[in-house]
């Protein structure tokens, strides 16, 4: 096999890799915020579900659980898995895995807001949605922004957990040049572009964290 | 009619009893000093009015109407949602560490509740806050943001802000306790300025003469009680053995 050709599957792989990060950031995101409501919530049965949930989603490798959901519906219900299932499958562990993370991470920082903005904007007669979507939110995006970036970062390169269930993103597909050609080049070209990724990653998360710089 | 009534308020932490029984009254354009040692409840006093903190015994009336209470049976009666909103929007609160939006600037900081609570224009709520700004002596900061004003410059912006909501009366927790003595008295100047105006408050501040000078009428707190009230000079020439002592210590 040429190294074009080996460059050009793994570019194959590398849009594939693309599309789990896009996704699992599009959907864990907003989850993430949803599950902090959750940890947060003045209903003692709401907050302990939430807090066990948060507990097996960051205690448990993230491998098994893309296995869980992908096996799950034929282990439980002896339904034929296969065909599509695989990419959604992978798409729900992974949000559903990184929403856990994010959701601590969005707890840290609306605990971390003083009383005194929510105080002062009670009584300049904001509502409590108000309050937080325009308020809160917003200075808490700013606080968090490099925990998000860790998290974001570490994304990148845990997509290639997704071999573990043979989908053909860019570390599977290294996996099986190398095998099939016995050579260590496809890893270190991998390498290279995970490198690569996660470079215009971090520099766009900068570029956010900077947008942020006008107030402290 | 007073603006103001707060009648045989109680209020505990856990079983600390801060505020025993204190009623008080504010009219229509009038001052009202709150002093007293630190710890004495001046302001959780200001809190209960101000909706922060529930009260445990007694009734709070605005303009008449009684806006939370407590039933015999204990029960506390407070206004939620959009009644809530209304009763806030009878007084503005500014606080002793301003409590700006850091992510607005100055001029949003003042004009968002006007136009997304207030649902006013949008032009017409920039028009007025610049107009605020100016008699605050901060019409060149409009486009600032709030780190990068002066202690004393953020508090006329926080009084501003509250200012351009319309309320009714307005109150200040020790508005000048965290600045440097020199920034103390732009605060202090623009506080006179809306007494002029004839703009209902009720202080708690530290600033004796300022609060001689200003005031209708003082109250003097001491532990959860008042000690001594009436005029300025009613109270400040008053032979009680604790305030005496209070302002002693206050001199030294
Ligand atoms: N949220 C709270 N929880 C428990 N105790 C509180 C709380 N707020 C105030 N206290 C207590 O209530 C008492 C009165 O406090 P308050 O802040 O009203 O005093 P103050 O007169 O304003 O004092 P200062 O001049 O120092 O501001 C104090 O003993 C204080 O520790
Ligand atoms: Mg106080």
């Amino acid at each position: 096999m040429s190294f074009q050709v080996m460059i050009e599957q793994l570019a194959g792989g590398l849009t594939k890799s693309i599309s789990i990060f896009l996704l699992t950031l599009l959907f864990s995101l907003p989850l993430g915020l949803l599950v902090s409501f959750g940890r947060m919530s003045k209903n003692r049965i709401i907050r302990s579900a939430v807090w066990i949930f948060i507990s097996i989603l960051r205690g448990t490798p993230l491998m098994l659980q893309l296995l869980a959901v992908y096996f799950g519906p034929f282990y439980l219900f002896n339904l034929k898995i296969g065909g599509s299932w695989r990419f959604t499958a992978i798409i729900i562990a992974f949000s559903v895995n990184y929403s856990a993370y994010f959701a601590e991470i969005y707890r840290s920082g609306i605990e971390s807001m003083p009383p005194g903005q929510y105080e002062a904007a009670k009584l300049l007669g904001y509502s409590r949605a108000s309050t937080f979507m325009r308020i809160i939110f917003p200075q808490v995006v700013k606080r968090i922004l490099p925990s998000v970036t860790n998290e974001v970062i570490t994304l990148v390169k845990d997509t290639s957990l997704a071999f573990s269930l043979a989908y053909a993103e860019m570390f599977t597909i290294a996996k099986q040049i190398a095998a099939k050609e016995t050579s260590f080049m496809p890893f270190i070209a991998a390498a290279v572009f995970y490198y690569i990724f996660n470079a215009v990653v971090a520099f766009g998360m900068e570029r956010i964290e900077k947008s942020l710089d006008y107030y402290t | 009619m007073a603006l103001l009534e707060m009648n045989h308020i109680s209020k505990s932490f856990s079983d600390l009893e801060v505020i025993k029984d204190i009623s008080l009254k504010v009219d229509e354009g009038e001052v009202l000093s709150i002093i007293g040692p630190s710890g004495s409840g001046k302001s959780t006093m200001l809190r209960c009015a101000t909706m922060l903190e529930t009260i445990d015994k007694g009734e709070i009336r605005y303009l008449g109407e009684r806006v939370a209470w407590v039933e015999p049976d204990g029960t506390k009666v407070y206004p939620k949602g959009a009644q809530l909103r209304k009763v806030c929007s009878y007084f503005g609160l500014v606080f002793q560490n301003f409590n700006l939006f850091p992510h607005y600037s100055v001029l949003k900081n003042i004009t968002d509740p006007m136009v997304h609570n207030q649902k006013r224009d949008r032009r017409e709520a920039e028009k007025e806050a610049r107009e605020l700004l100016g008699r605050m002596g901060l019409a060149d900061k409009a486009d600032a943001y709030p780190c990068q004003l002066s202690g004393g410059q953020s508090q006329r912006v926080a009084i501003a802000r509250a200012l351009a909501l319309n309320p009714k009366i307005l109150f200040f927790d020790e508005p000048t306790s965290a600045l440097d003595p020199e920034l103390t008295g732009e605060v202090l100047k623009v506080i006179r300025s809306l007494a002029d105006l004839h703009i209902a408050m009720v202080i708690v501040t530290h600033e004796m003469n300022f609060a001689r000078g200003i005031s209708d009428h003082v109250i003097f707190m001491d532990k959860g009680v008042v000690e001594v009230e009436g005029t300025p000079d009613e109270v400040f020439e008053a032979e009680h053995l604790r305030m005496q002592a209070f302002l002693g210590k206050l001199q030294h």
